[in-house]
């Protein structure tokens, strides 16, 4: 019978450590158990040297172990230092694989068969994961390893790396790089393709093979590992060859399994083992990026068991830090403490009305505000921090019709107005209390539709695109009240003034949101169903079929609305219209719409006058076609490409016409000239067709990539759109590798240079334009101070008069930024006649 | 068939262009009409204004149109200052491009009617001659960055610079491994070939994208196909021969970038320090002008 614990706590991360430091402090009997043999893995494998950084500032410290933002060495040092100091009990070594018992008494295995018992445990396990381990069998005396380290260390083997993502090609590609350790490497591939990995590491990984450095398998997989050899399934049949030791790349599972099987009971079902409904550490959805389900207290759904840190959602150090002490002063019984963040809520509700504590607040908020209703009070803490409070004056604009915000907005005390007509303000639509809005441009990242102004005294919150969607994975009720808001908005804002939300309450009921792949096909050029779309998020692209070619004849962005015309006039459909990218649809039942026609007479004549502009431009595509045929064509292929390239999701694109650019990259050098001195494009790379280049330069999506996981929430849509990324960066990395595109780079920021002048007329400094990294390199060194690196994008020259830079500073024209709508419009065929 | 939401649109419509516009038509040729303006309202004034005793530098038009002159010249200079000042405001370079096109063409008509058709060997000519220089080298601009850029993207085929540096080093590191198996005499062809420097030559050959001293070429010659010996195309030699092809693919699209940047830029050596000249000689006319008075 093992030693019982107070408490045990499962992974030596920030939250971990914090929480064991405190527990040793406290003088709790604990123990610190740890699947590496070092304490913090993630930030163990960080590259040496990384600055990590330390936000948000504005939030205290409050752990035994310090933190401050410096080097990886300089804050493991002080890690293990403090806890020897504290006498912290660390078992290492041990990986979890189930927790059974209940509160009072856990029992815990690892994975080589220690046990470890305890009344309560805290998981701190982070977001990192486990590798996927090799599934076939492993001899004796046979060498799998699922990281590699120093590719330098290892002479003269025969070495198998299994796995062709980019962690497998990189590895391999290390291992075979230099002749002289005379290596025979073998990369193994499942697929035929390399699908998960970067275009360059495919094309590098190719030319080394071409250059008989290594061997690429592909359609293989291992079937026998063995001291000396491996055994692998080929299309071809079974071979064995000569093998010394297996690096295995396969992906790592999320610790989402591990957790939710915590204390869980099992059934079978489909021959496969489950877990029983309502047992287990339930969570809050099962979206992706859902946390589990906790109490103010950290407390999962099984007593006894809490989790903090990344897994609970909370990624910065200082979070979890804090959660880790907190968790271990709330399991010794004190009640009254305050979480960490209480001043910078208070900070943030000082600002509105009456006086009222955080407490409070929090309270009406929960109460009042329809979409908080089943979210809990640790949840809506959370969500307040990532939030805006504001007070507005009876009048006050809260936004402005086109400004862009991807925020939105809850009411939680008095009512505003909608501007529906921006040519007569005075015509206004009410949002009452406990409603939203603003979060069209939440779903589609687009402007906002209309001018918002306090109607009486408001409080409201404004939830960061980050809070929302974390909202509206995690809690499934929230996320229904929006979805049907937003429609009924959509639709409202769509047939103009003079509708009332009772008028489209039919419509609203029957509307049905569709998910469509790209290059799905909505509608069918000749079909006779009757239904009409509006498009929530995405794009469409509109093609007819003239001559025997599909013609490109529009692009739809997000908040268009298509297929009414068949509905309206009974004929079938007269193009064809299928989704650009991942989009998400609205669909209207056609009779429902028809009925809603024939209520409103205004809007029916509206509608019919609409049609009319349209069948115009049908008529001279159709009318033209034999004219030009070629200049149809060039329009349709080119709209093609851009669409290829991900305009599909692009709100404002940086578009070179090679006819006339000259080479000069002087809109690179006014990038960096006007950016910190480094270059947020590259002119030269991206892809080309007919002359038309799009270059390696932010797209500014609509639903940007790169704000996916961003820990500090530092990534954000600004006033003109552009989506940059502020100060708090702490420079993970993220992003970058989030991006599909490729725009985000990681770089330290130089020191200024000489001015203008000075290189002008005396040669000082590296003259215009980003500055040779070895200047850089020297200048910082002078400077001595050291500068983090940080992600770096196009922020479309937000602040600068005059506008995007590199636009600005093309001598030829070459360069212009431009949305994609604007570009792809029918007017550009007309103009090619 | 679909209806767009409006407000997107129109704001980027009142905000900047949509659509690729040279700086030759920049604003609907703007300067070419205020250029143009200016050389015919010069020619009227040299007509029609009675010069004392003939149309001369020194009579009160000719000091109009030499300080216009003066003026021009200075500003059309300062787009090098422009080009690499990137402050703020509202200005845009292709308007400043388009501008110094068609002033700087006006400046045949008004510093030819400046002289008066007085031309001489001293300094004065001298100013003259510069200026036309700077003019024609600059024509030469204007020609090639309207003819090349197409080539030049056509030529790169999306690859960047140091793509195509980097696929030759890739070439040349395969062709290293495949040409251990050859003879003496063939292996020194290969070794020749990689050992040369492929983009020395000189500025006549990055001009005229003519190399023929090409040890790449004399390899593929020294390895002919024969075609007697069909049979064995799998051999090293084959390999070579096709890793050589490529890499003279691969040498042919770099020197013809080369070639074309090279076109596009030369003019600049000329157009650059004549201005310099011109400004030095301007410098020189109007003081001794004055110093003559």
């Amino acid at each position: 019978m093992p030693e019982a614990f107070q408490v045990a706590i499962i992974g030596s991360g920030p939250a971990g450590l914090s929480a064991a430091a405190r527990a040793a402090a406290l003088g709790m009997s604990h123990v610190l158990i740890e699947k590496a043999d070092h304490l913090s893995d993630t930030i163990f494998k960080y590259q040496k040297g990384k600055h990590v950084m330390a936000t948000p500032s504005s939030l205290v410290l409050r752990s035994d172990i310090d933190f401050d933002a410096g080097k990886r060495e300089f804050v493991l040092d002080t890690w293990n230092e403090q806890t020897d100091g504290h006498k912290v009990n660390v078992a290492y070594n041990a990986e979890i694989a189930s927790i059974t018992g209940e509160k009072g008494d856990f029992l815990l295995k690892t994975k080589s068969g220690t046990e470890f018992r305890a009344a309560s445990v805290v998981v701190a396990i982070g977001t990192q994961g486990n590798p996927n381990l090799v599934r076939c069998p492993v001899g004796e005396g046979a060498v799998v390893q699922y990281q590699l380290d120093d590719p330098g260390e290892y002479i003269d083997e025969h070495i198998v790396v299994i796995g062709a993502g980019d962690a497998g090609i990189e590895n391999a590609m290390g291992l075979a790089s230099d002749p002289q350790q005379r290596n025979t490497v073998t990369i193994v591939n499942r697929s035929a393709d390399f699908a998960t990995a970067k275009a360059a590491n495919v094309a590098a990984l190719r030319a080394m093979e071409a250059e008989g450095r290594l061997i690429v398998r592909i359609e293989t997989t291992a079937s026998a590992i063995d001291k000396g050899e491996i055994t692998l399934d080929t299309r071809d049949g079974e071979v064995k060859i000569p093998c010394d030791r297996v690096i295995a790349r396969m992906g790592s599972a999320p610790p989402r399994a591990f957790v939710e099987g915590i204390c869980a009971k099992f059934e079978e079902k489909d021959g496969k083992k489950a877990i029983v409904a309502g047992t287990g550490v339930q969570f809050t959805s099962p979206d992706r990026v859902a946390y589990p389900k906790l109490s103010p207290t950290f407390e999962s759904t099984v007593p006894g068991v809490h989790v903090i840190g990344a897994l609970a959602g909370y990624p910065l150090i200082k979070h979890c830090m804090n959660q880790g002490y907190d968790v271990i002063e709330f399991l010794n019984g004190n009640r009254d403490l305050k979480p960490a963040d209480e001043p910078i809520l208070a900070a943030k509700f000082a600002r509105l009305p009456g006086n009222r504590s955080v407490d409070d607040w929090l309270a009406i908020f929960g109460q009042n505000i329809l979409i908080f209703q089943d979210v809990s009070p640790l949840q809506l803490r959370e969500l307040m921090l990532d939030s805006q409070v504001h007070a507005f004056a009876a009048g006050e604009v809260i936004f402005a019709r086109n400004d862009t915000g991807s925020s939105m907005f809850a009411i939680a005390q008095g009512s505003v107005g909608v501007e529906v007509n921006p040519d007569d303000p005075s015509i206004t639509v009410p949002i009452g209390q406990g409603s939203i809005f603003g979060e069209v441009g939440l779903i589609s990242g687009r402007r906002r539709g209309a001018t918002i102004r306090a109607a009486e005294p408001v409080v409201a919150i404004e939830l960061s695109r980050t809070a929302a969607l974390k909202l509206l994975a995690t809690s499934p009720g929230a996320s229904r009240a929006v979805t049907r808001i937003s429609i009924e908005r959509q639709l409202l804002q769509m047939f103009g003034s003079g509708l009332t939300s009772q008028d489209v309450a039919p419509l609203v009921d029957s509307a049905e949101v569709m998910q469509v792949r790209a290059g799905e096909v909505v509608i069918a050029e000749g079909g006779d169903d009757k239904d009409v779309f509006i498009v929530r998020r995405g794009s469409m692209i509109v093609e007819k079929q003239i001559g025997g070619r599909q013609v490109f004849l529009s692009y739809l962005p997000a908040g268009s609305y298509f297929g009414e015309m068949a509905v309206i006039d009974g004929a079938p459909r007269s193009a064809s219209v299928k989704a650009a990218i991942k989009s998400e649809i609205i669909r209207l039942p056609g009779d429902g719409f028809m009925a809603l026609l024939a209520s409103n007479p205004k809007l029916r004549e509206r509608a019919l006058s609409d049609m009319a502009s349209r069948r115009e431009v049908n008529a001279f595509v159709e009318s033209r076609k034999n004219s030009f045929g070629s200049a149809v064509d060039m329009y349709s292929e080119t709209a093609q490409f851009l669409v290829d390239n991900g305009i599909g999701e692009a709100t404002d694109v940086l578009l070179i016409d090679e006819k006339l650019c000259v080479g000069c990259d002087n809109c690179e050098k006014a990038c960096a000239d006007s950016h910190d001195g480094l270059s947020r494009l590259d002119r030269e790379a991206g892809r080309t067709w007919a002359h038309l280049h799009v270059p390696t330069s932010c797209r500014h999506c609509e639903h940007p990539h790169c704000m996916a996981d961003c820990p500090p929430d530092a990534i954000r849509r600004g006033p003109d759109g552009e989506v940059f990324i502020d100060e708090t960066c702490i420079g993970c990395g993220n992003c970058q590798r989030n991006c599909p595109y490729g725009v985000i780079r990681m770089d330290a920021r130089p020191p200024a240079k000489p001015s203008l002048i000075q290189w002008l007329l005396f040669g000082r400094g590296p003259g215009p334009g980003e500055a040779p990294y070895a200047w850089r390199k020297k200048a910082a060194e002078a400077e001595g101070v050291e500068r983090p690196k940080v992600a770096i994008k196009c922020d479309m020259c937000a602040g600068i008069e005059g506008g995007p830079a590199c636009v600005r500073a093309c001598p030829t024209g070459a360069a212009i930024r431009v949305a994609p709508e604007k570009f792809l419009s029918i007017a550009r065929l007309e103009s090619v006649e | 068939m679909a209806s767009l939401p409006e407000n997107d649109t129109d704001f980027h419509a009142a905000r900047r262009a949509s659509d690729h516009e040279s700086f030759l038509v920049h604003r609907r040729m703007r300067w070419a009409k205020v250029a143009g303006a200016l050389c015919l309202s010069a020619f009227l004034g040299y007509f029609l204004i009675d010069q004392q005793p003939r149309p001369n530098g020194g009579s009160w038009y000719g000091y109009t149109l030499g300080t216009i002159g003066l003026g021009l010249i200075v500003w059309l200079s300062l787009l090098g200052v422009r080009k690499r000042n990137m402050s703020e405001g509202r200005w845009s370079l292709k308007a400043w491009t388009s501008a110094h096109v068609y002033l700087g063409l006006s400046l045949i008509v008004i510093g030819t009617l400046h002289t008066g058709f007085q031309l001489g060997w001293n300094v004065h000519t001298l100013a003259w001659a510069l200026m036309m220089l700077v003019i024609v080298s600059g024509l030469y601009g204007v020609a090639v960055y309207v003819l090349l850029p197409g080539q030049l993207s056509a030529n790169r085929k999306e690859t960047t610079r140091a793509q195509m540096i980097a696929a030759l080093a890739a070439i040349d590191r395969q062709l290293k491994h495949a040409a251990q198996p050859l003879g003496r005499e063939q292996s020194d062809l290969v070794i020749a070939a990689l050992e040369q420097d492929v983009f020395g030559g000189g500025a006549w050959a990055r001009l005229t994208g003519r190399y023929p001293n090409c040890a790449t070429r004399r390899a593929l010659c020294g390895l002919p196909d024969d075609f007697r010996t069909m049979a064995d195309n799998t051999g090293p030699e084959e390999r070579v021969r096709v890793l050589l092809r490529r890499r003279d693919a691969q040498l042919g699209q770099i020197r013809r970038h080369l070639r074309l940047k090279a076109l596009l830029e030369v003019w600049l050596f000329v157009h650059i320090p004549a201005t310099i000249a011109l400004l030095a000689a301007l410098f020189a006319h109007v003081t001794s002008v004055f110093y003559y008075w």
